[in-house]
């Protein structure tokens, strides 16, 4: 294998992880700015305690 | 070995991030992109930013991994076929378990976010649609009926229904009348194609309507489905998402696309190989534009009709 094509395939190597991590990322923000809209609009409801009668 | 392995895209296991891209047809995503945004923008109740953003970019990833199953289950014909020998996987760049693996995943991925960003029931007519063009398109009529791209057409045609029900959470009459717009036009569409790709569908053995019915039944044809395309377009001013732009917009493309479709079913294949085609081109590229701005202008209804200037 020639230096040529190993250097052809760490730039490719190296394009497809960036491009995974950008994509993670990305993923990771989006799920993020549903979760806070998703709370901060009342459309998630945390489950309430249960109170006991006697208290 | 032939000169065609001697190519460092042959690397097997190395390809690139635009090769992994391109297995979710991006041009095709555009499409779903922009009718998905309009179903979405046209319904009648406020969508908050970030959910309208994540709706659609599930939608289209759904799209997209449509696209990955479609290239893994026709990766045989798209060898064969010049249109599509380039796709990453007949030219050896990815294999076919890669892109089988993307889009299951992403797939899978997509159904759920889309659920859990919206509602269950954008997630599920996701799913349905995913299903209908991997299976009932690719699997089954692709390469068992003419009419495979007219029922087919209703995979690519459900985007907008998509975007209005992760907006509204139920079905409505509206997005079913932008469906049988992108419904009734890929027929002519994809015709038009068949035509100036010639022997392409012949050389794959896919029964498209050239190979199955001639060339002259092909426009006859386009000639017709342009026809009720364009009742159907120009009716659809005076619905709920029409209005006076929209009239505009589709009395002058209509007017073009039926003169188009005409004059394709006047040529026969001697004129056409004369120009090379420049006819049934021409009609193809004006399809593109006329899908685009007719959902531009339902678009623009839309988004006007809050300051009382959109529909009638």
């Amino acid at each position: 294998m020639s230096l040529r094509v190993t250097q052809e395939m760490h730039e490719r190597r190296f394009g497809r992880n960036l491009g995974v991590a950008l994509l993670l990322a990305g993923f990771i923000a989006v799920v993020f700015g549903l979760t806070v809209v998703k709370v901060t609009s009342g459309g998630f409801e945390p489950p309430r305690a249960p109170v006991s009668e006697g208290e | 070995m032939s000169d065609a392995t001697i190519n460092s895209n042959t690397v097997t296991g190395e390809a690139g991030f635009g090769d992994y891209f391109a297995l979710l047809k991006p041009r095709v995503m555009t499409l779903v992109v922009f009718t998905a945004l309009v179903g979405l923008l046209a319904a009648p109740v406020p969508v908050h930013p970030m959910i309208g953003f994540a709706a659609i970019l599930f939608i289209a990833i759904g799209g997209g991994a449509s696209g990955a199953l479609n290239m893994w289950w026709d990766a045989d014909i798209d060898q064969v076929m010049k249109r599509t020998q380039r796709r990453p996987i007949p030219s050896g760049v990815v294999e076919r378990s890669e892109a089988l693996g993307l889009g299951l995943t992403l797939s899978a991925m997509s159904v759920v976010m889309l659920a859990l960003a919206t509602n269950l029931l954008a997630g599920a007519m996701l799913a349905f649609t995913i299903f209908f063009y991997v299976v009932v398109y690719s699997m089954w009529l692709k390469r068992s009926t003419p009419q495979n791209i007219v029922i087919g057409g209703a995979a690519g045609a459900f985007p907008p229904v998509i975007g209005w029900v992760a907006a509204t959470g139920s079905m409505a009459v509206e997005p079913w009348l932008m469906f049988a717009l992108v419904f009734m036009w890929t027929p002519p569409h994809f015709w038009a194609l068949a035509l100036f790709m010639r022997n392409d569908y012949d050389d794959a053995g896919v029964p498209m309507l050239t190979v199955t019915h001639g060339r002259p039944a092909t426009r006859r044809h386009i000639l017709a489905y342009t026809v009720l395309l364009a009742a159907l377009a120009l009716g659809t001013a005076f619905t709920a998402v029409g209005g006076p732009i929209y009239l505009v917009v589709a009395l002058v493309l209509n007017a073009l696309f039926l003169y188009g479709a005409w004059q394709i079913w006047r040529r026969d294949e001697a004129m056409s190989e004369a120009d090379n085609f420049a006819v049934e081109r021409r009609f193809f590229r004006l399809s593109l534009l006329y899908l685009a701005l007719h959902f531009a202008a339902i678009l623009a209804e839309a988004v006007l009709r809050p300051y009382g200037l959109g529909g009638w």
